[in-house]
């Protein structure tokens, strides 16, 4: 009976995956495991690619810890791995995953070059959207305060000073503070946008400075807007502050960007503009990320083969037209609505790529670590830093790359 | 018994246990004192990504493992002694800040900061899920037989719960907005952040904990309670003896031993504190142990992660609960050999 329920639930699944969109070209007959992340973009491509038959999509936002590995099994446990710019650095420094240049010779024919991502020549990874934080921000509230859209961090403190005068919101800000990865990320943003560096050329940290110490003033002072709690609030709490009017203004992920005329969900519906990330004193205070997929080192070449042709079939321009604005698609046939215009604007005032590098995980963690003390006042600035440099170096001793 | 048949039945639990419990601690001490390093090296790479339009390539140096002819990553593992421990511990950094009387100084060591946390956390914890159990115990018993199986049950229910939704769900009668949060800002007519404050949080955490361990003291005080001797009860009764005397002289001596059981079940389980963490994303504001060697031993994005401290961690907790438990294993043992001769 359990079996039977089983395979109802699961008959259900695929009908509801293939109802959405065309199908797949071909019939794939060789069984093929995919681990990818979980969010909205993915379930539409591993979606996309489960319609050829034969392939088990495993849709995990803890990839990252499992990925390293489950490639480096021989053979591996998945053929077909889902990254980001952050978390393709284990899998390309080990040699887990393949080169695809003569799979993308012979069955990429439709990939734009801004798709491959290419180290020292050879391709290792099929990008298939990009993403950002960026400034979204309540267009009605604004004007009715006959603010200017803000472009930098200092227009940003005034709004919300302004905003937060009129008191027509419960916080003028929201902010993915979450303590660890999240608040980090804020800080790489921010750091960025202050022109920083976070490692010399013999990979020594460089945070520790006056550039550290505005950014770290500038998270203090944005954070006297938002919900006090803003050191347990990540991404998706911060979309659903903005769906249901509690926020007027925040960076968040390009990614969460359709969310907000989800009726379904949302309460601000057309309400909502995606603008670019603000400037920092030096430059735009974001990163650009890239996700695509890769394929594994350690299988045979005929399963590179399928799981290629799978993977192609999962990111081709079908699935896009049936998802246009689950992401800023880099895929032929995407129509860039008005959720991608802040990552689109976000990338052409030079916001950076996310540094994908050993150093940075390190860097990643000791921030999402350290920064938090400074925030609740348990350290100064300048203790934070030299704390977080302090982490950042004994970690990197410990691996190996000091 | 026969040495031979004792051996016989003991052997298979035994072995299992030398697998599974010293085999791994073994593991875990002897990489405490270890560190394993990768090899880099650095080389020049040209590296192409896509920016929104157009690409974006750029020559950049890069540190790589070096690989071997396996493909496999060349590492060297070297002895460190106590290292590890000293990078938890940070002793020099912890005296100086004892010596200026600098409690501050003392909590932003993590290490110390996890250990004040975890010690208030179980301490606190204590006497309230045993009071909490006892009381429950106590009620139950003496409530009408009808109604006592349906008591139980409802009674039962938040140990039944898995410790991390359990705290996920209080979290979210408390966060933002949540049922509870609303409901008291109602009555108290101001703005209440729970998960913003230290205080609160860890007053939700220990709440949470007792909550959710009450049942389990309250079912071994139960099944305890049904053993009373009637005839000593009677006796005391006969002899005067009010409520509260029964309680005190009879019952409570006799269900010692369970109370020493549960006190120390909940001081092992109490001190890896690590589901509220989690639950109640307190990290920014409050840390256990236990939830520290977690976090040493999660990979981040480029796959490193801390071991060798990891497992110094892992070996401090374990110190630590055999340290708490020093004073109640020695009374068990003393009240075991009073009651053997």
């Amino acid at each position: 009976m359990r079996k039977y329920i089983y395979a109802l639930a699961g008959g259900a699944l695929m009908l509801g995956a293939g109802g959405a969109w065309g199908g797949c070209a071909f019939d794939n007959t060789v069984p093929l495991k995919s681990l990818t992340a979980g969010f909205e973009a993915w379930k539409a491509v591993t979606g996309a690619m489960s319609e050829c038959g034969n392939v088990e999509a495993e849709l995990d936002q803890e990839f990252r810890t499992k990925q390293p590995a489950a490639f480096a099994a021989n053979p591996a446990l998945y053929q077909i791995g889902g990254v980001s710019n952050g978390t393709f650095t284990p899998l390309y420094d080990a040699k887990t995953i393949r080169p695809l240049d003569d799979l993308v010779a012979k069955y990429g024919g439709q990939l734009k070059p801004n798709q491959l991502i290419t180290l020292d020549g050879q391709v290792w990874a099929v990008a298939m959207m990009v993403n950002a934080q960026h400034l979204m921000y309540r267009s009605d509230i604004l004007s009715d305060l006959g603010i200017a859209a803000p472009t930098n961090y200092d227009e940003v403190l005034a709004a919300a000073q302004a905003i937060q005068d009129a008191g027509v919101v419960d916080y003028p800000l929201g902010g993915t503070y979450k303590a660890g990865w999240n608040l980090a990320q804020e800080f790489v943003n921010a750091y960025f946008g202050h022109g920083g560096d976070f490692v010399d050329a013999d990979n020594m940290p460089t945070v520790n400075n006056q550039m550290g110490m505005d950014t770290l003033a500038l998270m203090k002072a944005l954070s006297a807007y938002m919900d006090p709690e803003y050191l347990a609030s990540d991404s998706t709490y911060v979309q659903q502050q903005f769906q249901q009017g509690k926020i007027a203004m925040a960076n968040l992920w390009a990614s969460r960007a359709a969310a907000m005329d989800d009726a379904n969900e949302s309460q601000v519906v057309g309400k909502v503009t995606m603008a670019a990330a603000p400037m920092g004193p030096a430059e735009s205070a974001s990163t650009l990320w890239w996700d695509g997929i890769v394929l594994a080192a350690n299988m045979s070449d005929e399963e590179a083969d399928a799981a290629f042709r799978v993977a192609m079939e999962g990111i081709d321009s079908e699935m896009v037209m049936a998802n246009n604005d689950a992401a800023v698609w880099l895929i032929d046939g995407y129509v860039p609505g008005m959720s991608a215009a802040g990552a689109a604007a976000t990338a052409a005032d030079g916001a950076r790529p996310y540094p994908s590098a050993t150093w940075m995980g390190l860097m990643h963690t000791a921030l999402g670590n350290g920064i938090a003390a400074y925030l609740t006042g348990e350290k100064d600035a300048a203790t934070t830093l030299a704390d977080i440099e302090a982490a950042y170096t004994q970690a990197a001793q410990e691996a190996g790359l000091l | 018994m026969k040495f031979r048949v004792f051996a016989a039945f003991v052997a298979p639990s035994l072995l299992l246990m030398l697998l599974f419990i010293a085999a791994p601690l073994v593991s875990v001490l002897w990489q405490s004192f270890h560190v394993t390093q990768v090899e880099f090296e650095t080389v020049e790479t040209e590296v192409c990504t896509p920016g929104f339009i157009t690409q974006t390539c750029q020559t950049e140096t890069r540190t790589r493992p070096v690989l071997d002819e396996d493909g496999k990553m060349v590492s060297t593992t070297s002895f460190v002694g106590l290292g590890s421990y000293r990078k938890l511990l940070e002793p020099d950094r912890f005296v100086r800040a004892l010596g200026d009387l600098n409690w501050r100084g003392v909590m932003v060591i993590d290490f110390w900061k996890a250990l004040r946390f975890t010690l208030a956390f179980t301490l606190f914890t204590l006497p309230l899920v045993v009071g909490m159990g006892l009381l429950i115990a106590l009620a139950v018993n003496s409530a009408a037989k009808s109604i006592r199986g349906q008591i139980i049950f409802v009674s039962l229910l938040p140990f039944i719960i898995t410790p991390v939704i359990g705290a996920i769900s209080i979290r979210w009668l408390f966060v933002g907005d949540g049922i509870l949060t609303a409901l008291l800002e109602w009555i108290l007519e101001t703005d209440i952040a729970v998960l913003a404050n230290p205080w609160s949080l860890e007053f939700l955490m220990m709440f949470y904990r007792v909550w959710h361990v009450a049942p389990f003291a309250f079912v071994v005080f139960y099944a305890g309670l049904q053993t009373v001797n009637n005839d000593a009860i009677e006796s005391a009764v006969i002899d005067g003896a009010s409520r509260f005397e029964r309680l005190r002289y009879v019952v409570i001596p006799h269900i010692m031993p369970l109370i020493v059981f549960v006190a120390l079940i909940h001081l092992m389980d109490a001190y890896r504190a690590f589901e509220e963490i989690i639950g109640f994303s307190s990290q920014a504001h409050l840390i256990s142990l236990q939830w520290l060697t977690y976090d040493l031993l999660t990979p981040d994005d480029s796959g490193n992660r801390a071991i060798s401290r990891a497992s110094a961690s892992a070996m401090l907790t374990m110190i630590g609960i055999v340290v708490i438990l020093v004073p109640l294993l020695g009374k068990t043992w003393r009240d075991h050999k009073a009651g053997s001769i």
